[in-house]
């Protein structure tokens, strides 16, 4: 009888524990809906209207992109500020070979990645076998790439191909046609998030009970499936219903961002890869004496960033319909405030792609806001640089009363 | 030497939260004398001598320290060096980029107003670099100049601030013979024509001899002897050691009767070079073997190159030119890198667990799993429920004390982190462990369970190997004992010969003496 009562007393205070503990890893969220809500008022209403929402992707997808490779790059300890250039760079070439050698513009895609692959070759094998610093490495790959980009793109390239301007900007194709105002293929994906989710979920409890460990409390498991849902309903409500006369629904660049971060995420926590990423970044020498190759760890990290770089090209070659020099200027710096908003630690060692996403979206909301509201850029610019700081004062505090 | 004290340190007690440094400690220093202070590994000497320095406030322990007749109660080392006190620590407190003579002056730069008058400095410098038989240009750089000279820029740094007490921590630890006999006779030469007083804290039993006029010896915080040392009564070394080991041993270790089997490890000819000073010989044609199911001990004092053997053969984490063969189970192997040694089932848990064991960012289950990634993998892809089994299975084991193996290994004591670590060795399915000062820092009851966690290890048929600096601990566990001393291994003792006193007979044996 007694036993009982405890128990069920250790799941409740368990429950509790595990929910503060969430909140505190996930404080950033809170923010990020403050916000929302805060933009959502001072626009009137403006800044959550379908298409004003599916514009907040198209315009942040690069950064969230980026974040996935620098909060990876950043927990390794080290720093990319090449990747502007290689958005410029990249991008040019692409340009380059669907314009001037008229390849056709897939095969375009895919010599760009293997583009981006092979600069990841070089700084990687500056930084792992030669000793030098990535932010060495990668402020000289900075200036290269962008004098690169100078030279092979010139003033301009401008994109004919409609298939490839149509990345960045077109939906997927309508093909369950629409259920009264709302796409159906959107309304269709939206139900499967949720319900992959649920089962992903429930399965992974029924796996670690099978092996005979305590899963966590079910009625967090049930809470975690029920938001998870509520935000991917408001989420798919939004999308279903956005879009113009033409098409609508779930724009192109949301699926290549999604599975980025999916595939990335299962790196970073599922694989072998990942694990020696977050022990490299937490010891280094701790890791190298449990027989981790971190030279290798290194090595590969900055292969992902330029293939993370390449695919960012791509896409920002297509949203703006042209190549130029100029193109991806301080991206590198959008995406890692990005991280550090997220939650990344300056030191290494700490750090998720959920949370780079969520702080690739404060900045995103807070440009979007403020443009809708009309700000001047400039002001815009000073008001990101003061929530970076911020941001981040709030974690170190927060940290230190902890300790 | 004169009669007349000039330091006087009287029942001083030191404590750092439950543990108590020193207790009662009492020291007498004649004006122009050498001084030493004997005592093993951990037995307070340094914390004497920073009680001295002022690095422990004055009101941070209990017990008065008497200089030259007043009451001395510094707050900082500025205020002990005002006084002529200056310590000179283990770890030189140079600035490898500036040159000898702005090192000398750090601190108490020469000139006025906040502008150095570099003419002044240079030829103060030179001054000071000639009284301790310095001969480079005082414009050279710390970084291209060998430790041995190192040292004595850090004693010329002292005379500049007029010294009256030098404190030596281990000077000649990091120093070939030539400078280490070289620095001895500065030591002399400064209390005979300048009349400073010195206190030397060392290991070297023979230098001790040669150079101290008395020896105070301090054991575990307590000063327990005290010897004069002249020509009519030359130091006896048998009785020095005695002092500086006789603990009682009580019953501290688990009951253990070892199977030994076949040998399955051994090391032959294997010497390592020190990695930025290639001339020097770190570990000198050591020859070792452990058999299954035995728990032998490396006996050394600090720098004997104990850790630097194991780090070496780990995977050729230290040093560099090693040379030697390695055998594993009859067949020689030759370990690369330590993914090879932990693939041919060698573990080594290391002597500091927060440099060089733990992440202590992430969980005990991410620290405990981290060297046996592949086996928990399939495909690069973590097998999540295999890895939290296992170590569950060793948190449950090894009775590491915290509510879940998700908890971040930075909340757990010292000793449930040593435990994580062996959890982390042990997961990784090893033939040979190499255990580095395990019990380095932890309590009691912890240091029992991890006596046990060994025990239960070569009872499993592993052959462990045990570095430690406390000759109790190896005597209490091991079945067998290598001494160490200078990088050589001068005896490999037998269980019925395990005795402190013989044990440090042979870890100080010098180098002229040592016979293979």
């Amino acid at each position: 009888m007694t036993s009982a009562v405890t128990n069920k007393k250790s799941e409740k205070s368990s429950t509790l524990s595990s929910l503060s503990n969430m909140a505190r890893s996930y404080g950033i969220v809170g923010a990020l809906i403050v916000i929302v809500v805060v933009f959502e008022i001072l626009t009137g209403g403006v800044l959550l209207k379908p298409n004003s929402f599916v514009s907040l992707i198209q315009q942040n997808a690069y950064v969230i992109i980026l974040a996935i490779g620098m909060v990876m790059v950043i927990i390794a300890t080290h720093i990319d500020l090449s990747v502007g250039s290689l958005v410029a760079f990249i991008g040019g070439v692409c340009a380059l070979l669907m314009e001037h050698a008229g390849m056709n513009w897939a095969l375009a895609i895919v010599l760009s990645l293997i583009v981006g692959l092979l600069v990841g070759v070089w700084q990687g094998f500056w930084v792992a076998y030669v000793g030098i610093p990535g932010f060495i490495t990668t402020l000289a790959g900075m200036l290269i790439f962008r004098g690169l980009a100078t030279v092979i793109v010139g003033e301009s390239v401008p994109i004919t191909s409609n298939a490839f301007r149509g990345i960045a900007r077109n939906y997927l194709p309508n093909i369950f046609g629409f259920w009264g105002p709302f796409d159906g293929l959107t309304i269709v994906l939206g139900l499967l998030a949720i319900a992959a989710f649920a089962w992903s979920q429930l399965s992974k409890r029924k796996k670690m009970e099978k092996v005979g460990l305590d899963p966590e409390p079910m009625g967090l498991t049930i809470a975690k499936i029920v938001i998870a849902a509520a935000v991917v309903l408001f989420v798919t409500y939004l999308l279903a219903s956005s879009g113009n006369e033409d098409q609508g629904g779930t724009p192109i660049m949301l699926v290549i961002v999604v599975v980025l971060v999916l595939v990335y995420n299962f790196i970073l926590t599922r694989t072998v890869f990942g694990r020696h990423v977050y022990a490299v970044g937490g010891n280094r020498k701790a890791a190298i004496l449990s027989g981790i190759d971190s030279r290798k760890v290194d090595f590969t990290l900055f292969i992902h960033m330029g293939f993370l770089s390449a695919v960012a090209a791509i896409a920002m070659l297509s949203r703006l319909a042209s190549a130029t020099a100029q193109a991806g200027m301080e991206f590198e710096m959008d995406a890692i405030a990005a991280c550090f908003i997220g939650g990344t630690a300056v030191t290494g060692g700490i750090g998720t792609i959920p949370g780079a996403v969520v702080g690739a979206f404060v900045m995103g909301v807070i440009n979007q806001g403020l443009s809708i509201m009309g700000v001047d850029t400039a002001i815009v610019k000073t008001i990101k640089g003061l929530v970076l700081l911020g941001a981040v004062a709030v974690d170190i505090l927060s940290r230190r009363k902890k300790g | 030497m004169s009669d007349e004290t000039i330091l006087q340190m009287k029942n001083i007690t030191k404590t750092f939260g439950p543990v108590k440094a020193l207790t009662d400690v009492t020291l007498d220093v004649h004006a122009q004398e050498i001084h030493a202070i004997c005592g093993e590994n951990g037995a307070g000497k340094s914390t004497l001598m920073n009680v001295l320095s002022g690095v422990y406030p004055y009101g941070s322990y209990s017990g008065e320290v008497w200089f030259e007749g007043k009451q001395a109660k510094y707050k900082t080392i500025r205020d002990s060096e005002a006084d002529g006190v200056v310590i000179i620590h283990q770890e030189l407190a140079l600035i490898p980029f500036l040159s000898i003579a702005e090192n000398i002056f750090l601190g108490n730069e020469q000139g006025g107003k906040g502008v150095v008058d570099w003419d002044q400095t240079r030829a103060k410098a030179k001054e000071l670099m000639r009284r301790v038989g310095l001969p480079d240009d005082p414009d050279t750089k710390i970084m291209d100049i060998g430790v041995g000279k190192q040292q004595l820029v850090e004693i010329a740094k002292a005379l500049s601030k007029n010294v009256k007490l030098l404190i030596l921590d281990e000077p000649t630890a990091a120093l070939n013979d030539e400078d280490s006999a070289h620095l001895l006779n500065l030591v002399r030469n400064l209390r005979d024509e300048h009349g400073v007083t010195s206190i030397l804290i060392t290991h070297k039993l023979n230098e001790v001899a040669v150079i101290a006029d008395n020896v105070t010896i301090i054991r575990d915080g307590s000063t327990v002897g005290y010897m004069h040392v002249d020509k009519e009564h030359p130091l006896d070394r048998d009785e020095l050691i005695a002092k500086m080991v006789g603990r009682p041993l009580t019953n501290l270790y688990p009951e253990h009767e070892s199977h030994v089997g076949e040998e399955i490890f051994r090391i032959k000819d294997w010497t390592v070079h020190h990695p930025q000073d290639t001339s020097r010989i770190v570990v000198n044609d050591a020859n070792l073997y452990a058999r299954a199911g035995e728990v032998v001990g490396l006996a050394g004092l600090m720098g004997a190159g104990r850790t630097e053997l194991a780090m070496s053969v780990f995977g050729h984490s230290y040093g560099s030119a090693v040379s030697g063969q390695i055998f594993i189970k009859g067949k020689e192997v030759k370990l690369p890198n330590v993914a090879a040694a932990i693939k041919n089932g060698l573990a080594y848990v290391t002597e500091d667990r927060k440099v060089f064991g733990l992440n202590l960012l992430q969980a005990v289950r991410n620290n405990a799993s981290l060297a046996s990634l592949l086996k928990m993998s399939k495909n690069g892809v973590m097998d999540d429920n295999v890895e939290r089994k296992s170590v569950e299975k060793y948190r449950k084991e090894f009775g590491i004390k915290t509510h879940s193996i998700e908890d971040g290994v930075s909340t757990l004591s010292g000793g449930n982190q040593q435990k994580v670590v062996l959890a982390k060795w042990v997961l990784s399915d090893p033939d040979i462990l190499i255990l580095d000062e395990p019990t380095r820092g932890i309590d009691v009851g912890a240091k029992y369970e991890i006596y046990e966690i060994i025990d239960k290890l070569a009872d499993e048929g592993k052959a462990v190997i045990v570095i430690s600096s406390e000759l109790p601990e190896l005597i209490g566990i091991c079945d067998r004992i290598y001494t160490v001393s200078n990088g050589v291994f001068t005896a490999d003792v037998p269980r019925d010969k395990f005795s402190q006193e013989y044990l440090m007979k042979y870890m100080t044996l010098e180098r002229e003496k040592v016979t293979k």
